[in-house]
């Protein structure tokens, strides 16, 4: 599978081509050309900020659809904690677990129980590796692509240990075909994500060769049915939930860090808070560090881009559903550790790369400080890129020209109209005979009618975003 | 009157992550036994914050819950440090949780209030250095 696989798509159709999305993207992976905006698909780490950004909707995630499920003999939901901050008035999770069953899956196996087992194995490899702290969490799989691509020097710190979800889909489909004897491509093992980061997750892994999870829904989509069904359960839930305080905090920014026990610990949440940290701790900046707890969304998973609930109120009612729960159901066993550890490294990806050797990229960057001097430095985006210095490497690149920028054109016309301008006055005075210079008139015309023709279309690109 | 069903739990100080678990346990038992509703909540949030204070400010300690069809008793014994100020304990907000578990949500100072706010009876027995027996009693 491509290892740069991705959920954020783009809907041509509905792309007007603004500004929004070039100047919201935290990797700079999306350009505006010829009037729609493209995703360079080795930058972009499927955090989903131009999905909540755009204001035409013309960004989405791919998800499956439910269903999917006929094409299997035996279902397993996997739902997250993001799920049971979504309900009002929500006080057992049992009614959500149910519910599910009732949607006509046949098990549900929690991911706040995995992130238990995952607390655990994190407790146990901070004590056993002390050497190189403070580790950073690897459940935010647009985290760790961005550290992939953009933050090399710490790779080596990333917590080695599968996310919660990979775990609990690798649990659950052991259970399943010990329950029911079926191979295991006859069980079909589904996701409710937040966010489109895991939808690319289960298709490009990080950390293992391959994800067990089946299917990725999306929880705003099951949301509706899900609520029925809810109903439906109201008091009788049996009692299935496997999970208490820790598992169930993994839903809101801090929640990892919480299970570890220790005060020594930093949660950032929100993608650009996240550059902020990682930038600070490649220069070495926090000392008595032991966890790094780092979520793209704002508030956690609670935030992500498929859940309906503001991320604010699903985590007052995630604190409220954990009030009093044991602060932990799921302990680790035998049929749990095989399924924690990393079994592959993440590579550096080095995509920002201007050229292919050192030489190369260092005359390249000396190529991109000329062309910033004579850009504008407006970053206004009208080229298609989100700032003049974007602009001078995608031009050092090949994959754009000095005359996408619409100053540099206009400095161009005005350049032309003042050389006409001597021209004329030279005729005027007799300096050149009228003859000659009728050619170098002609030519200067054209010039000038075809910068304006494409100062024009550049202007009509930004005309259609009205 | 019938006799009462009498449950005992053996509360680890050794393993934090397993605090909760003896009134997640005795919360189903009532549920089953068709005690009404109002009183299973009333216990499992009492004997919940109790038990957890026996981990947290305790070294572990025994639980006996007595079941009767008019009562629900609790006791709570643990062999800790003791309360040196019930009063203050008992004050909201008043704690002295460690940092640690802070961000589970523990620390609040709530417990002991909460305990006494849910129970229609309650006890503190406290020497200092010996440990702490808390008496909890909802009515059915
Ligand atoms: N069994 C006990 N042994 C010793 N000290 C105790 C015991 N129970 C409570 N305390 C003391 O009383 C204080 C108040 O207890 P309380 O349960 O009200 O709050 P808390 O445990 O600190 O926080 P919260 O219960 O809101 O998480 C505790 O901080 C602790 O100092
Ligand atoms: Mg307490």
């Amino acid at each position: 599978m491509d290892k740069f696989y991705h959920s954020v798509k783009l809907e041509p159709e509905l792309c007007k081509g603004c500004i929004n999305c070039i100047k919201r993207c935290p990797t700079q992976a999306i350009r505006v050309r010829n009037g729609k905006a493209q995703i360079n698909s080795k930058f972009c780490i499927d955090c989903g900020e131009c999905i909540r950004i755009c204001p035409h909707h013309a960004k989405t995630a791919s998800y499956d659809k439910l269903d999917v499920m006929r094409q299997y003999e035996y279902t397993v939901a996997l739902p997250p904690p993001s799920l049971y901050s979504q309900f009002n008035n929500l006080d057992d999770v049992n009614i959500v677990l149910n519910a599910l069953k009732l949607m006509g899956f046949d098990d549900v196996f929690e991911v706040s129980s995995a992130a238990e087992i995952v607390s655990e194995a994190t407790r146990e490899y901070i004590r056993s590796h002390e050497d190189s702290l403070p580790y950073i969490s690897t459940a935010c799989p647009s985290v760790v692509r961005l550290i992939r691509v953009r933050f090399p020097n710490l790779i080596p710190q990333l917590l080695p240990i599968n996310p919660p979800v990979e775990v609990a889909a690798c649990m659950a489909a052991a259970r399943a075909m010990e329950a029911t004897g079926l191979p295991r491509e006859k069980i079909g093992v589904f996701f409710l994500s937040p966010c489109p980061s895991k939808v690319a997750y289960v298709k490009a892994p990080l950390g293992t060769e391959k994800s067990q999870v089946d299917h990725v829904l999306a929880i705003k989509e099951v949301y509706p049915q899900l609520l029925a069904y809810m109903k439906a359960v109201e008091n009788d839930a049996e009692e299935i939930s496997e999970s208490g305080k820790i598992g169930i905090s993994w839903g809101r920014s801090g929640g990892e860090a919480s299970g570890l026990f220790t005060d020594r610990y930093l949660a950032a949440d929100g993608i650009e808070n996240v550059i902020r940290v990682l930038e600070d701790l490649e220069d070495q900046k926090f000392a008595n560090l032991e966890f790094v707890e780092l979520n793209a969304c704002n508030g956690g998973c609670i935030g992500g881009v498929l859940t309906v609930e503001n991320p604010y109120v699903a985590e007052v009612k995630l604190k409220r559903l954990r009030k009093y729960m044991p602060v932990a159901r799921s302990h680790m066993g035998s049929e749990a550790e095989e399924y924690v550890p990393w079994t592959t490294g993440v590579q550096f990806e080095p995509v920002f790369r201007l050229g292919d050797n050192m030489m190369e990229s260092f005359a390249r960057l000396e190529q991109v400080e000329r062309l910033c001097k004579r850009l504008p430095g407006l970053d206004c985006g009208s080229c298609g890129a989100p700032t003049c210095k974007a602009l001078a490497e995608d031009i050092v690149r090949g994959e754009a020209s000095e005359r996408d920028c619409i100053y540099y054109l206009r400095e161009n016309l005005h350049k032309l109209s003042r050389e006409v301008s001597m021209l004329s006055d030279d005729i005027d005075g007799g300096i050149k005979g009228g003859r000659e210079a009728f050619p170098i008139l002609m030519d200067y015309i054209r010039r000038i009618s075809n910068e304006m023709a494409s100062l024009d279309s550049r202007m009509n690109e930004q005309d259609s975003d009205e | 009157m019938a006799e009462a069903i009498r449950l005992t739990y053996e509360i680890s100080p050794d393993d934090f992550t397993r605090a909760g678990e003896a009134s997640s346990d005795v919360k189903k038992k009532l549920k089953s036994l068709g005690v009404p509703p109002e009183a299973v909540r009333k216990v499992s949030i009492a004997m919940y914050e109790g038990e957890i204070n026996m981990v947290i400010h305790a070294k572990g300690g025994l639980i006996t819950v007595e079941i009767s069809p008019d009562q629900i008793l609790m006791i709570l014994a643990d062999k800790g440090p003791g309360i040196p100020d019930i009063d203050q304990a008992m004050q909201a907000g008043w704690s002295t949780a460690p940092n640690e578990i802070r961000s589970l949500g523990f620390g609040a100072g709530m417990g002991l209030p909460n305990m006494k706010k849910y129970t229609d009876e309650m006890t503190i027995d406290t020497v200092i250095g010996k440990g702490t027996t808390i008496t909890m009693i909802v009515k059915i």
